[in-house]
């Protein structure tokens, strides 16, 4: 893991004296919330329904056991004992006091963590693999290209102020478990005629106008690549609407200006960013490579006990294959049924960290679908390790099923949500798992999200339910056939939308049709794709 | 000519210069395009600042407005300018704050006019803000990754 | 009624304004009749809250004041996602209130 040396130290205690201070003049009535609100939310600071909501930076997901601990602790000694886990990777706090919240950055800082970025129109945390580095499938790992861009995007001077939010992901296998093209920049690491590059698609995202990314540059030498980003960035700064909130994002930029025309703005802008020395040094990208290097793994048993049919079911659902062949990543669900997605209580955190130290390298995962990753666990531990998570209701075998629901914090929290995400996501897995259905449905995502910013993902919901506001009531709208994977595709929505009791029942339809029609084991998106919308219209409305 | 655009030089708060301060007449991009004596301009937030590329010799001030802080192409304009070598003065004005003074210096900004005078204290806090940095700009400071490889 | 409501500026609290005073409970916001923008601007300026904004409300028979959105029944009482967390956590109706 990457280890902050005494510079990357003293720029987040800097950051946290500049915020203590904007805090200050705030109070003290010299900046008005006008002017406050860019400086908070660029350090996280949000004003949520009922309390500031505080969003802490995990970069690329990947933590030690000593932050994990922190942030359980700032749970217990700040909020109301929980934090929730976000589908950027980081976690929220939501019963923050302003007069608190630079004592929290100061506390965050001592263990390398901080707010910066996790919100405004600036260059967001960079999200990426929540396998990196341990899954059998990738070509090398990313993060040291992730830590290079988190430092490169960390208070850069001219992309401070972009006309709206901006978010970077890196990853480096085929597979894609992090959303890439979904992305205001997807960077895939990939091998060309036997030299490694990075493959740039530019302009995805979800929101109100969803987009997948397109291909706009298909190799950038390692050793370029913060050049080649600092290009696509200052199109964007120069030329994305600032006149319309909603079409300010890069996506629409791309694809107003056409991809080609986009381009060729970026490889004339790159061909002079290449004359001003922008790339860091090459010693610093093998310097970097250094923190992630892979730990020392050793021989071990490769095959374990499935006599308990609980364990084996864990086993087959929650983990992922490693690249040692003594290993697995172990996925901990925070999904319990009938739970709310992606919360964990500051003793639950605690626990997570213990078990980091005790069985994965002192090393933790946040994934995008809100759940937490052990990515290095010896075979012959993972009894042990089942164990002691079920006993914590951290065991929940749900991976990537009907139960693991991907939902934003919703009405119950949010201020810009026009329904309540939480309590559909908490009936929906109570609904399924009362009828024993989840194992027989296998691979299904279900993405709920409060309103139209889609913080839940519905556009790339193999099933996505859309929160309205219909008339002062709350209203779903539900969409089939989305994919954030290597398969990317949008949602389409079905029609009419539904009430929370019909939208519950209405998933179970569509989840009876692909039963019905499934040939052999096609999950519910290759179904969906095979057979199209009708026969599940006809089912809903027919 | 008295002109609406120019700001004048006893409201610029903060100069990071010893020569002397150039005073009114600023022009649009456009007039200074056009016409040829023009000395100092002034760039909006639409403005293609590479359109006064080939002026460059002759400008002794490039005033950069931000109507609104918020909207940064000012400092991309202001990279720019500095990138293809300008040397005269480069004056940031309008709705600028005291937390986008670090910022807009290392884009290349040397002389800060704000709407509303700043509190001398929290400037200069704010000017102080980094001791080091991480992006190579146009300040000519190295960066942490070059001083970690010296 | 028309009532005034907003988040305090150091806890972040959601308050409701009294006549007199901010409160934390919704049933002790009054009308504000059209005086609402002026209140609002001198609380403002004078940083005893955040983010102020008008809302339609009704005086219920008991006294109660029930704003007419949902989102601000969710502010007045807490997320009903967590009954604990709300102002009244034991009264197992309350969140019934909301919705």
């Amino acid at each position: 893991m990457y280890k902050y040396d005494t510079y990357d130290q003293a720029m987040v205690d800097a950051r946290v004296e500049e915020f203590r201070d904007q805090a200050r003049r705030r109070l003290e009535g010299k900046l008005t919330e006008d002017q406050f609100k860019p400086l908070r939310l660029m350090n996280g600071l949000y004003l949520q329904l009922h309390a500031y909501m505080l969003r802490v930076a995990i970069p690329y997901g990947t933590l030690n056991s000593a932050q994990m601990t922190v942030l359980g602790d700032i749970a217990d000694k700040y909020d109301r004992g929980y934090g929730h886990f976000t589908t950027r990777q980081n976690l929220q706090y939501n019963w923050i006091k302003l007069e608190d919240a630079a004592d929290i950055l100061a506390d965050l800082a001592k263990v390398e963590m901080h707010a910066i970025q996790t919100s405004g129109n600036c260059i967001r945390n960079i999200s990426s693999d929540h396998f990196a580095g341990a899954s059998h499938d990738e070509l090398i790992d990313p993060r040291p290209y992730a830590e290079l861009l988190r430092q490169w995007s960390s208070f850069h001077p001219e992309f401070t102020y972009l006309p709206r939010k901006f978010k970077i992901c890196v990853i480096a296998a085929e597979k894609d478990r992090a959303a890439m093209r979904l992305h205001d920049i997807g960077i895939q690491i990939v091998e060309q005629d036997g030299a490694i590059g990075a493959r740039f698609y530019v302009g995805g995202g979800m929101g109100r106008t969803p987009m997948i990314a397109p291909m706009i540059r298909e190799f950038v030498p390692l050793d370029q690549l913060i050049t080649y980003a600092e290009a696509c960035l200052r199109v964007y700064n120069r030329h994305g609407r600032r006149d319309n909130k909603y079409k300010a994002r890069i996506k629409i930029l791309v694809h107003e200006l056409g991809k080609e025309e986009y381009t060729r703005q970026v490889e004339e802008e790159f061909a002079h960013m290449l004359d001003q020395g922008v790339e860091p040094p090459l010693a610093e990208i093998e310097r970097l490579r250094t923190f992630f290097a892979p730990p020392a793994f050793e021989d071990g048993p490769k095959t374990l006990d499935r006599s308990d049919p609980d364990f084996a079911l864990w086993v087959d659902r929650n983990t992922h294959r490693h690249r040692h062949d003594s290993y697995v990543s172990a996925v901990i669900s925070l999904k319990p049924v009938g739970g709310i997605p992606g919360d964990a209580t500051g003793d639950q955190m605690r626990l997570m960290a213990k078990l980091a130290r005790a069985y994965s390298f002192d090393e933790l995962r946040i994934m995008h679908t809100q759940n937490v990753v052990l990515p290095h666990v010896k075979i012959a531990d993972l009894h042990a390790l089942w164990t002691e998570l079920d006993a914590a209701g951290l065991g929940a075998p749900n991976l990537d099923t009907i139960e693991d629901i991907i939902a934003c914090p919703g009405l119950d929290y949010c201020s810009l949500a026009n329904a309540r995400s939480i309590p559909l996501a908490q009936r929906i897995s109570e609904r399924f798992a009362a009828k024993g259905k989840t194992e027989e449905l296998g691979e299904l995502k279900l993405k709920i999200s409060g309103c139209i910013n889609a913080c839940g993902h519905h556009h790339a919901g193999h099933i996505g339910i859309l929160g309205v506001d219909r008339k002062g009531k709350e209203n779903f709208q539900l969409s089939l056939g989305g994919s954030e994977a290597e398969d990317v595709s949008l949602a389409k929505i079905t029609g009419p939308g539904f009430d929370e009791d019909g939208v519950i029942d209405a998933v179970e339809k569509v989840t009876d049709v692909y039963l019905g029609a499934r040939e052999g084991d096609e999950r519910f998106l290759d179904t969906y794709r095979r057979i199209g919308m009708a026969p599940f219209k006809e089912a809903l409305y027919g | 000519m008295d002109n609406p655009l120019g700001t004048s030089p006893d409201e610029v708060q903060f100069r990071f210069r010893d020569d002397e301060v150039v005073d009114h007449g600023t022009v649009t991009v456009d007039a200074c395009c056009d016409q040829t004596n023009a000395t100092a301009v002034r760039i909006e937030p639409g403005d293609d600042a590479r359109e006064l590329l080939s002026f460059l010799d002759r400008l002794a001030l490039v005033e950069v407005n931000f109507p609104s802080f918020a909207d940064g192409r000012g400092y991309s304009a202001a990279r720019i300018l500095r990138e293809a070598g300008y040397t005269g003065e480069l004056r940031a004005v309008g709705d600028i704050g005291v937390d986008q003074l670090s910022h807009l210096r290392r884009c290349g900004f040397d002389a800060f006019a704000p709407d509303h005078r700043l509190d001398e204290e929290d400037a200069a806090r704010a000017f102080a803000t980094w001791d080091n940095v991480y992006q190579k700009t146009v300040d000519g400071r190295p960066t942490i990754q070059e001083l970690r490889h010296e | 009624m028309k009532v005034l409501t907003g988040n305090d500026l150091k806890t972040g609290d959601v308050i409701w304004w009294t006549g007199s005073d901010w409160s934390r409970h919704v049933d002790d916001a009054g009308d504000v009749g059209d005086e609402g923008e002026e209140i609002l601007a001198r609380e403002e300026a004078a940083r005893r809250v955040n983010v102020p904004y008008i809302i339609e409300a009704s005086r219920e028979d008991d006294g109660s004041v029930r704003p007419a959105h949902i989102k601000d029944r969710v502010r007045a009482l807490g997320p009903t996602v967590r009954p604990d967390l709300t102002l009244k956590p034991k009264d197992p109706e309350a969140l019934d209130w909301i919705i």
